[in-house]
């Protein structure tokens, strides 16, 4: 069991500067990429301070540069990468400057760094424990002893069973398990600075939740200082005590965590925090705002202002000079002329609501009866969807959560006859069954459902023209041909959002927003009924997600389509949903209308995914943590398959020993759990 | 892992079976009329029919295959054309004078091509590692008897080393062909394993760069390289068949030719069939080698 | 209509090419830079002039022969000599590429287009299909080319046709396992889905959809594949079963000459065994090169 509530609460208590001697010191870090010839900054005149005990947050969108901090800081920049200014300070001592052995000491005393990816952070052919007693060992500890105070380390980030995962490979050790031992490897060493580059982001939620809750303990207890680097403002929020907005290789704001997310005063930040749906924020309040324009190319000269292009407060002044670091609060500074008024930064997308807030008919235009899907492998079989029961209503958004290996894909491929469900599943649509056969699906059919894919650069043929992209399904499943064509081609594309020009483009010189418009153009083209878009987001930066999220809505509106949406990103499944489905382990906990599903009461399930995800409000729920692992689904629990982690579990023994129906709690509002729904209401509404 | 090694054997054993179908059909059914084939078209055609007959080819195709298949299974590989009688001893004597270079060769060629592919990979884009590189490819590409003329114009007859020629000078051409390939597959898996996030762990731990290779790198790079090295003894007795006989080398590759050269269809199919069983093994033997040093293979996922 | 937000609303300019400036350079212009690819052409270029205007620009005929001459050391009139039939070795040097740059780029192109067919079912369609090809596929990678090459062409008789064949075929299995690898990988992506949404044929999905994406690929296999028959071609012949004498091929040259070696006619061989190796070496500059540029 994890300890609950052993968080700092870090964006109230920090707002104080860093102390008099920092432990990491950049000043005016500029790096450059030399590519084909051409030398292209990434960092351009960087300077913040850490000081001891400090958490400090960097935040940035893909392109902004912060994992090229990380590696000059550790000097190890990819063999084309150069530091070509500034200078570093790591508890008084510059890597740049070190020599080879100074150089490898600080590495393995001073500063340690957790990575995106555990998995593949670790060395496939060498056992967990081995891997972290290294450490030890480098430090002059002998063999025994440093398998000893691996042990210990493992204890620390609290591996249920050290002794066994010592003997461990990697491959054996699940994403959680794999970071906690890269964890246990960078504070082997209690390092002065421990940097840490995206460590939850390949994480599933309630493990995210975890992995943070820990970070954020070791650090109160080894006295070490951070440097934490993000895409996610809402970790970076819950995580740090200052932070740093990286754009495009320049630090455009910085400040305390709290001050920055609720009075940011660059127009950058301003916009970013816009694009991301918060407090319970909806479709039908108004669209998200999105932040025109892309970031400037890599390696592009720009004279001024490097948001000048992108900026809705842009000025003649802007132009001319990069604006200097001005102060604006107590150790608050933003890089920009304007900054008095960027909290009045015009929109750049109308918040106007166009849509209906009717939530669809009523009527079902999907309906599935025990669907169950079966992988089988030569030796193993795995059900990745057991006994799913759903409607999909005509005219709705049903938004489908979970975590990996839940069967939310399983079950959207199911649906769209490209993976074969077990004998007995009916799949009916508008009535009728839905042939389970992609190839004996009639047109009508086939143009009917149709998907937005997760990622653009994968679901888009790259060897095609957009042209040939868009026009496809318009002949195939339109049956178009000619003028009437070309018609329906310009119109798609005008209603996309995107122009003529791009047709003769391939997607590889497209952006990736771009890009799935491309693919979602293709998707509407056979005029569908039902579209499934499955994450059709999370490939994507915040920026341009929210520019996505309001073409999906603007384009239901327009087109009548059902949607089933499928993400890991709770705000943005509310935003757009209006039923929500919950899946665990191939099966349904919980189905019921958006607002009800959040507000609760819930099955304790969505209750623990609801209190993992960090938010940017402020606001804290009272927690509930997972304990353990994500059961394999190849040999699912017994009885109820979330009793294993539930912290809500009866005494009874019930959980464990029976399987609880999907029964009506309240109208409309389906839950698969023992516990009455009064009893649940009470417990969530009780702090504990 | 036991369950997977009898799948992987089971699967050689299938391979055989269709290699022995392939050898089959390109040996007694493709040539037609073997009595015609050996005594040559002036013979007449009783002689031809009686040489039939005494061969059994006259019988259907299917009996003639399972007494061919029947006979391997017992050890009986077939009745030299040539030299009316067994042909197992002829293999057994040829393979065991092949086996020596072959062996030879692979001891010079496997710590060599290694060295040199880690090598390259460590100094990569640097001169060492296009002279390597390039070097290393056009060594493999050159043919055996090409490199071997060569060899034999500068030993023999520039230097009069005509005692090379029993041993020393046949294995440098295979030895040539062979660098190139081991020291590729080493080089990328070297380059792959120094980009790899577990290597930069290791560097950023504080490890000297010595053990960073050493210990993170070479064992994760070197892996694939095995399978490399096994897949390469078939371009391996290739190379024997040329050098053979070139060097005139009494060895399996000269037999075969002999046997082609002079239509002894059961010696070149019997010779033949050797060629793939030593192949199998090799990558059976591989495989097994690969399977105990990996553990991702060795140890399956726990629950 | 609903007024055009979002990205829309930026200045024109901005959405198009989300990366303007500096567009990577077209990979063939890359190929140009390369100092050892441009060797490899030129002589490449060389081999393909000799092999198409050998008789014109050959000094001697290479087939006549002359007893007074035999084995005559290089001269100004013989400038690599003659053979032990009198014959110039530089004319048979210079005639001898036009067979071997016949039939190896023939037997390869046969083994890519039947290997790249095969490879495309075996990856695409799977199952039961792939299983049966592949266990084939294993079965001829058993066996040297060269052995295979023997088996086929004693059965049937040595010829030019035969050689292009037999080695095709030996290639197409080789090929396929390459091709079906690079569909496979092809295989994880949602494209495919996509496109078997819309309704397309199995035929138009490998054709269409995935055979321009396997192409690179393909074309590099096809260069290596190359190199390899050449390889294959000059063996054969060197061993009897390729291009027969007394055409003029340097295989079969060196095979007719090197057992005058010990005599010390060096010069009977030698001039052959460097084509042979400018030839391959030229090409693996040119696989070398294309395969760089294609992996950056």
């Amino acid at each position: 069991m994890s300890e609950p509530g052993t968080t700092t609460d870090a964006a109230a208590s920090a707002a104080s500067g860093p102390a008099a001697a920092p432990t990491l010191d950049v000043r005016n870090l500029g790096v450059t990429y030399r590519v084909r010839g051409q030398d292209r900054a990434a960092i351009r005149d960087v300077s913040f301070q850490i000081g001891p005990r400090e958490s400090y947050g960097l935040v940035g969108e893909s392109g902004s540069g912060k994992s090229t901090v990380a590696l000059a800081l550790t000097r190890y920049l990819p063999r084309n990468g150069f530091v070509s200014g500034g200078s570093i300070s790591i508890a008084g001592q510059d890597p740049l400057t070190l020599s080879g052995a100074a150089l490898r000491s600080l590495r393995a005393r001073t500063v340690s760094m957790v990575y995106q990816e555990p998995g593949r952070a670790l060395n496939p052919s060498i056992k967990a424990g081995r891997q972290i007693a290294e450490v030890f060992e480098i430090a002059g500890l002998d063999r025994t002893t440093s398998a000893d105070r691996a042990q210990d380390m493992l204890r620390k980030v609290q591996i249920p069973d050290p002794g066994q995962v010592m003997d461990r490979y990697p491959h054996q050790l699940s994403g959680g398990m794999a970071q906690r031992v890269v964890i246990a490897m960078a504070l082997a060493a209690e390092p002065s600075l421990l940097i840490l580059d995206e460590p939850t982001t390949a994480l599933d939620a309630t493990v995210e939740a975890e992995v943070l809750d820990l970070v954020a303990g070791l650090r109160a207890e080894m006295a070490t200082s951070v440097l934490f680097i993000s895409h996610n403002l809402a970790v970076i929020a819950k995580m740090c005590d200052r932070v740093g907005v990286l754009y495009a290789g320049e630090m455009v704001e910085e400040g305390p965590a709290g001050v920055v997310f609720e009075q940011p005063e660059h127009p950058y930040t301003v916009g970013l925090l816009r694009c991301i749906p918060r407090r319970g924020q909806r479709k039908d309040h108004g669209r998200l705002d999105a932040i025109p324009g892309f970031l400037p190319a890599p390696g592009q000269q720009v004279a001024g202002c490097i948001f000048a292009e992108r900026c809705a407060l842009v000025i003649d002044e802007c132009r001319t000079a990069q604006p200097p670091a001005e102060p604006v609060g107590p150790g608050h500074t933003a890089r920009c002329i304007r900054h008095a008024d960027a909290a009045e930064l015009p929109r750049a997308t109308p918040a106007d609501v166009t849509l209906p807030a009717s939530p669809g008919s009523g009527e079902p235009i999907v309906t599935i009866r025990g669907l169950s899907t079966t992988y089988k492998n030569a030796d193993t079989e795995l059900k990745a969807l057991t006994g799913v029961d759903l409607q999909i209503m005509r005219g709705e958004t049903l938004g489908l959560v979970g975590e990996s290996g839940s069967g939310k894909t399983t079950l959207a491929r199911a649906l769209l006859g490209l993976i074969t469900p077990d004998d007995g599943s009916v799949v009916e649509f508008d009535g009728r069954p839905l042939p389970v056969d992609l190839r004996r699906r009639p047109r009508e059919l086939l143009r009917a459902v149709q998907i937005v894919f997760q990622n653009p650069d994968s679901a888009l043929n790259r060897r095609h023209t957009v042209r040939r992209l868009i026009s496809r399904p318009l002949s195939r499943l339109a049956g178009l041909s000619g003028s009437r064509l070309a018609e329906r081609l310009a119109d798609l594309v005008r209603s996309v959002r995107m122009e003529p020009r791009h047709l003769p483009l391939r997607p590889g010189q497209l952006s990736g927003g771009l890009k799935q418009r491309v693919a979602i153009a293709r998707a509407f083209g056979g005029g569908p009924r039902l579209v499934v878009c499955d994450e059709p987001t999370s490939a994507l930066d915040v920026s341009v997600q929210a520019a996505i999220l309001n073409l999906l809505a603007d384009l239901q509106a327009k087109e009548q389509v059902t949607y089933l949406f499928i993400s890991h990103d709770l705000g943005v499944v509310r935003y757009l949903s209006d039923r929500i489905a919950v899946l665990y382990l191939g099966r349904l906990m919980e189905v019921g209308p958006a607002e009800t599903v959040f507000s609760g009461p819930h099955h304790p399930y969505t209750e623990a995914l609801l209190s993992a995800v960090p938010s940017l409000d402020g606001q804290r729920r009272d927690r509930i943590r997972l304990a353990g692992e994500i059961p394999s689904a190849a040999t699912p629990p017994s009885g109820c398959v979330f009793h294993t982690r539930c912290p809500r579990k009866l005494d009874s023994g019930l959980c464990e020993s029976t399987e609880p129906p999907l029964a009506e709690v309240e109208p409309g509002h389906l839950m698969s759990c023992h516990i009455p729904i009064a009893d649940l209401r009470r417990m969530q509404e009780t702090p504990r | 892992m036991t369950r997977y090694l009898l799948r992987r054997l089971g699967l050689a054993v299938i391979t055989l079976w269709i290699l022995s179908v392939i050898v089959f059909f390109a040996g007694q059914v493709l040539p037609g009329d073997p009595g015609r084939a050996v005594l040559g078209p002036f013979a007449s055609r009783s002689a031809v029919q009686a040489l039939d007959h005494q061969l059994g080819v006259d019988r259907p195709l299917v009996v003639q295959y399972f007494s061919w298949v029947g006979g391997l299974l017992h050890g009986n590989f077939g009745t030299s054309y040539t030299f009316r009688s067994p042909v197992e001893p002829f293999i057994a004597t040829a393979l065991a004078n092949s086996a020596k270079l072959a062996i030879l060769a692979l001891v010079v060629i496997i710590p060599l091509g290694i060295a040199g592919g880690v090598l390259a990979a460590l100094y990569a884009g640097r001169p060492v590692d296009r002279a390597i590189s390039l070097g290393g490819l056009a060594a493999s590409t050159v043919p055996e008897f090409v490199s071997g003329v060569v060899l034999i114009i500068i030993f023999s007859v520039g230097l009069k080393l005509t005692q090379l020629n029993h041993l020393v000078l046949p294995v440098i051409p295979l030895v040539l062909i062979l660098f190139g390939y081991i020291a590729r597959m080493a080089r990328a898996g070297t380059i792959e394993a120094l980009d790899s996030d577990y290597a930069r762990t290791a560097t950023l731990k504080g490890l000297p760069r010595s053990i960073v290779i050493r210990r993170h790198i070479l064992r994760n790079a070197l892996l694939p390289t095995i399978t490399v090295i096994a897949t390469q003894t078939g371009y391996l007795i290739g190379g024997l068949v040329v050098v053979e006989q070139l060097f005139n080398y009494q060895g399996i590759g000269r037999l075969i030719w002999s046997a082609a050269n002079g239509k002894d269809f059961p010696m070149l199919e019997a010779g033949v069939l050797t060629v793939g069983i030593v192949y199998m093994v090799a990558t059976l033997i591989a495989d097994v080698l690969y399977t105990v040093l990996n553990p991702r293979l060795r140890v399956g996922v726990s629950s | 209509m609903t007024a055009p937000p979002a990205e829309a609303a930026a200045t024109p300019g901005q959405i198009a090419v989300a990366h303007g400036v500096a567009a990577p350079p077209a990979p063939w212009r890359l190929l140009l830079r390369k100092p050892t690819f441009l060797i490899g052409v030129a002589i490449l270029l060389f081999w393909i002039a000799c092999a198409i205007f050998g008789q014109a620009i050959a000094p001697h005929d290479p087939l006549a022969q002359s007893l007074l001459a035999k084995n005559s050391a290089p001269s100004g009139a013989h400038w690599f000599g003659t053979d032990s039939l009198g014959r110039d070795v530089l004319s048979r040097v210079i005639v001898g590429a036009r067979d071997i740059l016949l039939i190896a780029p023939l037997a390869t192109l046969l083994g890519t287009v039947l290997g790249t067919v095969v490879g495309l079912i075996m990856g695409y369609i799977g199952g039961i299909v792939d299983t049966v090809l592949g266990r084939i596929v294993e079965a001829v990678l058993a066996l040297p080319v060269v052995v295979v090459a023997f088996l086929f062409i004693v059965a049937v008789g040595p010829s030019s046709v035969t050689l292009i064949v037999v080695i095709g075929f030996i290639f197409t299995p080789l090929i396929a396992r390459t091709v079906r690898t690079a569909v496979l990988v092809e295989s994880q992506q949602d494209y495919l889905a996509s496109a078997r949404l819309l309704g397309e044929r199995p035929g138009y999905i490998m054709l269409a959809e995935i055979l321009p994406n396997v192409l690179p690929v393909i074309v590099v296999e096809f260069t290596v594949r190359l190199g390899y028959a050449i390889f294959a071609v000059a063996t054969l012949s060197f061993l009897g079963f390729g291009v027969q004498q007394p055409t003029p091929d340097w295989g079969g040259d060196i095979a007719a000459n090197y057992g005058l070696l010990g005599a010390g006619y060096w010069w009977e061989v030698l001039f052959a065994a460097m084509a042979i190796a400018s030839l391959v070496m030229a090409l693996n500059l040119v696989t070398d090169g294309i395969e760089q540029v294609i992996s950056s």
